[in-house]
C-alpha cells in the first residue's frame, strides 16, 4: 500500500535531474527550463509538506533514505569511540553507542541503528533491538553516570524485537529495568526521536530530561498497522489508526510528551542531510548546556515530576 | 382437550453447556464449573490459574475488613478523544464500568496481610483487558507514593494485556511513570513485590511488573513481552507449548517463585516478615 502523496515531487525531481544531465552537453541549453522547474518544485514541496496527513508523516518517518544514526554520528560528532556488548550475552547491532564528542563536549551516545543497505538492515535487525541492546544501552548510561557525562539517546525503531530468543533472554525485563534506572539516573538525559518511535522499543531508551522530535518523525504506543488490525480488524485502515493515535510531533508536544520539535528542511530529512544534522546538533548542544546547569538532585526531581504528570487527569 | 390434539412439548429447556462446564484455557479439558469455582478458578486437571476478579483476589490475600481503597472515583480519561471502528473509547469505558463496576483496570489501597500493613495494587482483566492507561498509571504511582510516604511495602498484582491503545502515547508514558514510582521505592530501600498472574504481557511486563525485588507468578500464567502470534510470524516457526509460561520464566531466571493461589497470602506474609525482622 504505497502512499503516493509525493508523486508530483518525485516526477519534478527526476525531470530536473534529466535536464541537468542533458544540459552538460554543449549543444543544448536548458537553464531557463531548469530554473522554472526548480521553482515549481519548491512551491509544490512546500505546499505538500505543509499539510501532510499523519499517515503521510509515517511514510516520511520510515523513508528508506532517511538519515540513520551512523549518518548523524558522521555529521554531528567530532569523535566516536564505539563500545560493544552488554557484558551478559552479546552485542546488538541494532542498538549502538559509545564515547562521543560534540564539539569539545564529551557525551555518551546511545541509539537505534536501522541501517540502509539490505545487508546492513539484516545485520542490525532493522533497528529492532534485543534485550542485549537495551542492556548495552544501560551499561553505557551507567558509565555516563559514573563519568558525570550527559547521555544523548537517538530513537529510530519499529519496536523491540519480537523474537523467541528475545523473550527467552527477557525483553520485558530489559526494557523495564531501563525505565526504572533512567528515571533516577544521576546525569542529564537528552532524547531525540529521529524517525520511528516504536512503542516500548523506543521508550526503553526514551526516558529523559528533554525529549526532542524531528518534525516528520513519529512516536506511538503501537504501529498504525497493528492498531488497525486490532481495533478496526483490518490492517488496511492504518491511515485511520495513524490519525486516531496522535503520533505526530505536534500532537505529542500538545500532550506534553515531548519538549521540542526540531524542524526538518522542506521535503523531509532525507532530502537534505546537512541541514537536518545542523538543526539536530544545534538543539542537542543547547539542551545539553541547559541541563548541565542543574544540580543533579534537582534534575532528577524535575524528571520524576515530569513523568508523574504524564496523562494526569 | 381432544384426544388427538398435539401435546405441547414440555421438555425442560436444556441447561446451556457453558453453565455446567468450563473449558480450561491451558489444557482445554472440560471441568465441572462448580468444581472449578470451588477450586478458586484453578483447573483441577492441569493447575492452570485462570483470571479472577479483584474482589476475589482481595479476599484471598488481604485480612477481612482491613482494605481501604485509594482513588476510588478516578475514571479512565479520554485524552485523544479516541474513536475506532466500534465507536468512541469514552463510551467503551462507560459501558465497561456499568458492566463490571470498575472505574479503571487497577484497584489500589492499603490493607493487612496477617496483620502486616501493605500498600497494594490489584489489576483486573475485566476492565479493557487490564490494559495500562493513564488512570491505571496514575493509581499505581499514587499508591507507590503512599508506600514511600508511610514507609510501607508495596505489592502489585498484575493481569494485563499491555498498554492501552486508546490513549495512544500517553499509555506508553505510563510505563515510564509507574517505573519512576518503583525507582523511588528502590532508592528509599522500601520493599516492592510484583505478583504476575495470567496474563501479564506487553507494556505491563515491560514496566513495573518485571522489576520487583521479588517477582512471584501463579502457575501456568502467560507472561511475556510480545504476543505469541507476532513472534511466530516473526520467526516463522511454531513455539513450544510452555513458551512464555510462568514455568518458562522461572527456568530462564526472570521470576523467583511460582506460588499456588491458595498459598499466596502465606508466601507474601513470610517475605514481609523477613523484611520487617530486625
Amino acid at each position: 500500500m504505497e502512499d503516493s502523496f509525493d508523486k508530483t515531487i518525485l516526477e519534478l525531481e527526476s525531470r530536473i535531474e534529466e535536464l541537468k544531465k542533458l544540459n552538460m552537453k554543449p549543444e543544448v541549453q536548458f537553464d531557463s527550463e531548469i530554473s522554472e522547474l526548480e521553482k515549481k518544485l519548491k512551491r509544490t514541496m512546500k505546499k505538500t509538506f505543509s499539510k501532510l496527513t499523519p499517515w503521510q508523516v509515517v511514510q516520511v518517518a520510515r523513508h528508506k533514505n532517511r538519515p540513520v544514526l551512523r549518518d548523524y554520528i558522521a555529521m554531528i560528532f567530532d569523535e566516536f569511540i564505539e563500545l560493544h556488548g552488554d557484558r551478559c550475552f552479546g552485542d546488538d547491532h541494532g542498538m549502538i553507542g559509545g564515547f562521543a564528542m560534540i564539539g569539545k563536549k564529551r557525551v555518551i551516545l546511545i541509539g537505534h541503528q536501522k541501517g540502509k543497505t539490505v545487508e546492513d538492515q539484516v545485520k542490525n535487525n532493522f533497528g529492532m533491538a534485543s534485550p542485549d541492546g537495551y542492556r548495552k544501552a544501560l551499561r553505557l548510561m551507567k558509565l555516563a553516570e559514573k563519568y558525570k557525562l550527559p547521555v544523548l539517546s537517538f530513537i529510530d525503531t519499529p519496536g523491540a524485537y519480537p523474537g523467541a530468543d528475545a523473550e527467552a533472554r527477557g525483553q520485558a525485563e530489559a526494557i523495564a529495568k531501563n525505565l526504572t534506572e533512567m528515571a533516577v539516573l544521576k546525569t542529564p538525559i537528552i532524547v531525540i526521536v529521529t524517525g520511528e518511535g516504536g512503542s516500548g522499543g523506543a521508550l526503553g531508551i526514551g526516558v529523559g530530561d528533554a525529549v526532542l522530535m524531528l518534525s516528520n518523525s513519529i512516536y506511538s504506543v503501537i504501529s498504525p498497522e497493528g492498531c488497525a488490525s486490532i481495533l478496526w480488524r483490518d490492517g488496511a485502515k492504518a491511515p485511520e489508526a495513524a490519525a486516531a493515535l496522535k503520533l505526530t510531533a505536534p500532537s505529542l508536544l500538545e500532550l506534553g510528551v515531548i519538549d521540542e520539535i526540531i524542524q526538518e528542511p522542506v521535503g523531509g530529512a532525507h532530502r537534505d542531510y546537512a541541514a537536518t544534522a545542523d538543526a539536530v546538533k544545534e538543539a542537542l548542544v543547547r539542551h545539553t548546556r541547559r541541563l548541565q546547569r542543574y544540580k543533579i538532585r534537582k534534575l532528577v526531581e524535575k524528571r520524576y515530576d515530569k513523568y508523574a504528570r504524564m496523562g494526569k487527569l | 382437550m381432544g384426544w388427538f390434539s398435539k401435546r405441547k412439548r414440555t421438555a425442560p429447556t436444556p441447561v446451556k453447556k457453558d453453565d455446567i462446564w468450563v473449558k480450561c484455557h491451558a489444557c482445554t479439558a472440560h471441568v465441572y464449573r462448580e468444581e472449578w469455582l470451588s477450586n478458586l478458578k484453578v483447573c483441577p486437571k492441569c493447575n492452570f490459574h485462570d483470571r479472577i476478579s479483584f474482589q476475589e483476589r482481595l479476599g484471598l490475600i488481604i485480612d477481612d475488613g482491613s482494605f481501604h481503597e485509594f482513588d476510588k472515583d478516578l475514571k479512565a480519561p479520554d485524552p485523544l478523544k479516541f474513536v475506532d471502528a466500534k465507536g468512541r473509547y469514552a463510551d467503551k469505558t462507560r459501558q465497561t464500568t456499568e458492566k463490571t463496576g470498575l472505574n479503571e483496570s487497577v484497584i489500589t489501597g492499603r490493607g493487612k496481610i496477617h496483620g502486616m500493613r501493605v500498600v497494594l495494587a490489584i489489576m483486573d482483566f475485566r476492565f479493557l483487558g487490564g490494559s495500562l492507561g493513564s488512570g491505571t498509571g496514575e493509581k499505581i504511582l499514587s499508591a507507590a507514593r503512599f508506600a514511600l510516604k508511610h514507609k510501607m511495602p508495596y505489592i502489585v498484582i498484575s493481569a494485563s494485556g499491555g498498554a492501552r491503545m486508546h490513549e495512544g502515547i500517553l499509555s506508553l508514558m505510563q510505563m515510564a511513570k509507574t517505573c519512576a514510582g518503583i525507582a523511588q521505592l528502590h532508592e528509599a530501600g522500601l520493599p516492592y513485590i510484583s505478583v504476575l498472574t495470567h496474563p501479564t504481557t506487553g507494556g505491563v511486563s515491560a514496566s513495573f511488573a518485571m522489576v520487583g525485588d521479588v517477582n512471584i507468578a501463579e502457575p501456568k500464567a502467560m507472561i511475556g513481552f510480545a504476543g505469541r502470534r507476532v513472534i511466530e510470524q516473526t520467526i516463522k516457526e511454531e513455539l513450544p507449548d510452555d513458551f512464555q509460561t510462568a514455568e518458562y520464566l522461572l527456568e530462564h531466571g526472570f521470576i523467583d517463585h511460582i506460588v499456588q493461589r491458595t498459598e499466596m497470602k502465606d508466601c507474601l506474609y513470610r517475605i514481609l516478615q523477613y523484611w520487617s525482622s530486625k
